[in-house]
Parts: structure tokens; C-alpha cells; sequence
């Protein structure tokens, strides 16, 4: 495990958590809650240390504990350091929060039953990723009791060792790292492990796993502070598509490249930094559908700019190889979550 | 084409669906659904310009049948399990005298379903996605969903709770719906196909979204009219349909 997956692991937001008025029913009201919530950790877990603070004042009825934060109601399958990222551009710590113990708006968000939901969202999750890795789910699916229990204990509690000998045995190598393995051996090393549904002869393909919240805005803003509140889910374009790296793609694929590739929508393979890409994703296939496309090889001009990509709470360098990214910032269920705020100019948003 | 040399290469088709022939397989699913279940509202192609910005991407979009309308006539109650579907709308019981569904029932409660096939990029198969709502809206708990999916799509719901259907975000809607969970989609649909893969039929990506849904289908008690199937597949459903749900 490197530094900075240690970094991910113990990663933690300040919250300051009140109870929505409506729910109060003594006087005093109750002082809010002071918590440190785990990035890689879920909203609802919480619930064993806001129970305990808020329970003398709740009305009669039965808990099912979900979060606002300034009217917006929290998806709680989301890791709580995502939703920080997204909804908090200009950090605020501590981070102020509503909880409701009450009145579940069930029509907005996925039922929640406490720690076996959001243990089975995240198995879940863990499969997708698998499948997107491997080609199948049988990792997963034939993961011992114990070590199902063990892996998401280690979440719960934070683990890295335990997570990284758990998480070890399903052997979800993602991509090696072009830093640390000399890229022939990395080159026959995959070759091998890919199934021969990739066919031969055609361009290596590796899929990597990725959530991508995408957020554009119109104006330039130069302070986050200036930037427009996202209080509403549909301003989020939530793109969960795996980012296909092909072995052609060379040495070097940088996290500007990835964001690029997820979002064609925006920066057509014309636009793309490497030369000779286009060529392979016609081969490629699915992209070569968009090189193809008349309307958007006439936008060779930018049409959008990454205005900033946060991961983890941190913005890399568009530079930086995206097979680190990958290696240090995803999350524990496999999938690298990325916010991406990007500036269109208006007249092309108008189009 | 990728896939004719596929063949002659005679490397096993791996019961997937690109993303680029999703769109068209779609297209040809719903206007055979059209000409083979009259009974049945038709499916709309719904494009989703992700980002409202430009539409080169056109493959983007979901399928959607909305508002079917459940009618469970006395009969059909007691021995629960066997379903008819009908669409609320104008058709009348003259006209369609081979519906077994409108035995008309003294306050029946009708429960309306939606249905959208979107694609998965993680998968690539198609994914069938459902809600379900009482007349005044309101959305059915998962328990009376059980009560109207086929006997053995219940005992499954039962026994896997968490890995069969699962309630998520729809992907386009920000909204809660069911889902039936794909992991398992590639390697039936490779069952099922995958002779007919090797035996030259042309038609073959496009019609994947016919023969999945044959499948599919009955998981949510929509029967397919087997007209929609070529003879060969008829044969292969018929063996392997039973497989597919022990």
C-alpha cells in the first residue's frame, strides 16, 4: 500500500450535524453534533453516533436517518468524501449538515435500512467494478463468508491492512503502474490476463472502473466561492462508463486524457492531445463512431475546458499519469470517483 | 464488420452487446414489438443529450414503455402467479377478444408499471429497469411487487434480496427504480445465443434485444408474442428459457 492510499484511507470531514427543526421537540433544542465522518465511509453509518445525541428530542416514529445539506437531500450510496468534494467546491469544515430521523422523501432517494443497504450497495458496486475489470463477477460472487465480512469490516472501520489482504485475493489488478513496472513486462503481463473474448489481434483493451460527476457551468468564476451552488441533483450529470485504455494509447495516459475520453460529448478525439489516437479509436470501435460523425469533427475548436477535476479532495495535475490516479485514489469498492467542473462557453451550450 | 470476422476467426462471442449497436438492436425490438403485441403500448426511443450541449452522440438513449396497466381479474387473484397485462388506454374488450385480462373485477385495484431498457457501459447488455405506482401515483412497496411478478420470479426476490432486483438511481433520471440486476445477462444471453452466433445469422446483434427481453420479460410477467423470434431461437428458448431461472 502506498503513502497515498494511507492518506485515502484515514481521510475524514469535519461535520457539524443538526437536527432539522422539525423534528425537534424540546426546548432547549439540542446543540448540534460534532463528528469526523470517514471519506470513504457512508452517510447513514453515522447513525450509531447521532442516535445517541438527538434521540431525547425526536418525536414518536420509526428512524430512518437521511441528510440536507442547504435543502439538498444527500444520496447516501454516495462515499461521503464525494460528496463533500462535489457539493462543497469551496471547502467549509466544518461541514454543516441537516439530519431527519423522519419523513423519508422515499420518492427522491433509494431506501435506506440501515448498514445492510448500504453494505449491499457497496457489494454491489465492488461487482460492477469487477466486471468492468475482469469480465465477470465470479471474483466476487465466490468471495468467502468470512472474507465478505472481513472486507467490509475493514471499510467500516477504516482498515487498510485488513482491506489490502482481503481485497488481494480477488485480484482486481486494475493497471500497473507505469512508474513502478517497466512497461514490457506490463505489456505480456496483460496480454495474459485478458480473456480471449478480446479478439486477437484486435487492440488490448483495459477497462477501468469510474464514476464520473460532471458539473458545467456557463461563467468563469475565479474563486469557488463565486461558483454557482449545485441545489439540485440534475444539475450533476452522473456518467458511470468505464474509461477504455487501448495498449497503442502508449506509455503515457494522462488523467487530462481520461477525463477527455468519458466525456466525447465535449472533446471530440479530433480535439485529443495525442496524435494518431483518432485512427486507433476507429479501430477501437465504439469511439470510432463519434471520429466518424461530420458534426463533430467540424468542432475542432474547444468547445468546453476543464475548469478542475477533484479526487479525493485533492485537484491532481492533468499531467499526472491516470494509472496513479487509479492506483491510489479509488475508492475501496474499485471505482475511482471523479468530480469534473467544466466551462462552456454559452454559445455552444446553446446550440 | 468486427463481428463477421469474429466468426471466422471462430473466437467465441462473449453474450455481450456494444454500445454502438444498442440503438439499433433497439430499433428493431420495438418495431417487432409493434407488429406482434397490438395489446401493448409501444416502446419509445427516448435520445438523452446528457449534457443539453451537442448531439453528435446519438446512440445515447434508453427504451420506454410507460403506463401499463395491471388488471388482475378475480380468478387470477386466487391463483396468483399467472398475470395478463393491459394497457389502460382506449382499447376496448371487443377488440381484443384473446385478453384474458378484463374480467371485470368489482374494485379491483389497478397497479401501473413503467418500463425502460437502458444501456450499461460497465456490463454493455441492456438493462430493464421498472417502477411501479397506484392509479392516484402513489409507488407500490416492494411487497405487493411481488405479489404481481410471476411465482418464480417471487421465490427468487425472496431468496436473494439484495442481487436479483435492487432498487437504483435510474441512470438518466436521478430517481429511484427497480432493476433487474445484470451480472448474469452476458453468459444466459451467450446460452442462448450463441449457436445461432455460429451459424451465420446476419440479423444476429440486432436482434439481441428481442431475444433478451424474451427472457427478461417473464422475470416482470411480460410475455413476448414467440412471433418475434426467429424458428431457431424459438427451439433455443424453449430449452434453455427453463435453465436460466434455477
Amino acid at each position: 500500500m502506498s503513502e497515498a492510499q494511507k492518506y485515502v484511507w484515514k481521510g475524514a470531514i469535519p461535520l457539524q450535524i443538526h437536527l432539522h427543526e422539525s423534528e425537534v421537540t424540546t426546548l432547549p433544542p439540542p446543540p448540534p453534533a460534532l463528528v469526523l465522518a470517514p471519506r470513504i465511509g457512508y452517510l447513514p453509518l453515522l447513525i450509531s453516533l447521532l442516535k445517541p445525541h438527538f434521540s431525547a428530542t425526536l418525536p414518536p416514529g420509526v428512524d430512518t436517518i437521511w441528510f440536507e445539506y442547504k435543502g439538498l437531500h444527500l444520496k447516501w450510496y454516495i462515499p461521503t468524501g464525494v460528496l463533500f468534494d462535489l457539493l462543497c467546491m469551496e471547502p467549509e469544515r466544518p461541514w454543516n449538515l441537516t439530519v431527519h430521523f423522519r419523513g423519508y422523501p422515499s420518492n427522491l432517494l433509494l431506501p435506506c435500512e440501515g448498514e445492510d443497504s448500504v453494505k449491499w450497495s457497496f457489494i454491489n458496486s465492488l461487482k460492477e467494478a469487477a466486471y468492468v475489470i475482469t469480465g465477470n463477477c465470479k471474483n466476487i460472487m465466490n468471495m468467502s463468508q468470512t472474507d465478505q465480512v472481513d472486507l467490509w469490516g475493514s471499510v467500516l472501520n477504516g482498515n487498510l491492512e485488513s482491506y489490502s489482504r482481503v481485497s488481494s485475493k480477488l485480484k482486481l489488478e486494475t493497471f500497473e503502474d507505469e512508474y513502478t513496472e517497466n512497461v514490457d513486462s506490463a505489456s505480456t503481463k496483460s496480454q495474459q490476463s485478458t480473456g480471449d473474448a478480446e479478439a486477437v489481434g484486435q487492440v488490448k483493451t483495459s477497462r477501468i472502473p469510474v464514476r464520473l460527476y460532471l458539473w458545467a457551468v456557463n461563467e468563469d468564476f475565479d474563486d469557488f466561492e463565486d461558483a454557482p451552488v449545485i441545489d439540485n441533483w440534475d444539475k450533476v450529470s452522473y456518467i458511470n462508463r468505464p474509461v477504455e485504455i487501448h495498449k497503442e494509447d502508449g506509455k503515457y495516459f494522462s488523467l487530462n486524457d481520461a477525463v477527455k475520453r468519458l466525456l466525447p460529448e465535449y472533446f471530440p478525439e479530433s480535439s485529443f492531445g495525442n496524435e494518431g489516437d483518432a485512427s486507433i479509436n476507429q479501430s477501437a470501435g465504439e469511439e470510432g463512431e463519434n471520429s466518424c460523425d461530420p458534426e463533430s469533427s467540424s468542432h475542432t475548436v474547444e468547445i468546453a475546458e476543464i475548469k478542475c477535476v477533484r479526487i479525493q479532495g485533492i485537484e491532481p495535475s492533468l499531467e499526472v499519469p491516470f494509472s496513479w490516479v487509479v492506483n491510489n485514489l479509488m475508492n475501496p469498492e474499485y471505482f475511482l470517483h471523479m468530480c469534473v467542473c467544466l466551462k462552456v462557453s454559452e454559445a455552444n451550450a446553446l446550440q | 464488420m468486427d463481428l463477421k470476422e469474429a466468426v471466422k476467426d471462430k473466437i467465441p462471442w462473449d453474450g455481450t452487446l456494444p454500445l454502438n449497436e444498442f440503438s439499433l438492436s433497439a430499433s428493431t425490438f420495438s418495431d417487432k414489438w409493434k407488429m406482434f403485441n397490438h395489446s401493448f403500448p409501444p416502446w419509445l426511443w427516448n435520445p438523452c443529450p446528457k449534457h443539453h450541449l451537442n448531439s453528435s452522440h446519438k446512440v445515447e438513449g434508453y427504451l420506454s414503455l410507460e403506463n401499463v396497466c395491471l388488471v388482475k381479474s378475480c380468478e387470477e387473484e386466487k391463483n396468483h402467479g399467472s398475470l395478463s397485462w393491459k394497457e389502460e388506454s382506449n382499447i376496448s374488450q371487443a377488440e381484443e377478444p384473446f385478453d384474458h385480462a378484463t374480467l371485470v373485477c368489482p374494485e379491483f385495484e389497478a397497479n401501473h408499471y413503467d418500463f425502460h431498457i437502458v444501456y450499461s457501459p460497465s456490463y454493455r447488455v441492456p438493462v430493464l429497469y421498472f417502477r411501479s405506482y397506484y392509479s392516484d401515483g402513489q409507488p407500490l412497496p416492494l411487497g405487493e411487487i411481488e405479489k404481481d411478478l410471476p411465482g418464480h420470479s417471487a421465490e427468487l426476490l425472496l431468496e436473494s434480496k439484495w442481487t436479483f432486483i435492487t432498487q437504483e438511481e435510474h441512470p438518466y433520471l436521478n430517481r429511484p427504480w427497480y432493476k433487474l440486476h445484470p451480472c448474469g445477462t452476458r453468459d444466459w444471453m451467450k446460452l442462448l445465443l450463441s449457436d445461432t452466433y455460429t451459424s451465420s445469422n446476419k440479423n444476429f446483434i440486432e436482434q439481441y434485444l428481442v431475444s433478451w427481453f424474451s427472457v427478461v420479460g417473464q422475470v416482470v410477467g411480460l410475455k413476448i408474442s414467440l412471433e418475434m423470434l426467429n424458428i431457431e431461437e424459438k427451439k433455443l428458448f424453449e430449452t434453455t428459457a427453463s435453465d436460466i431461472f434455477e
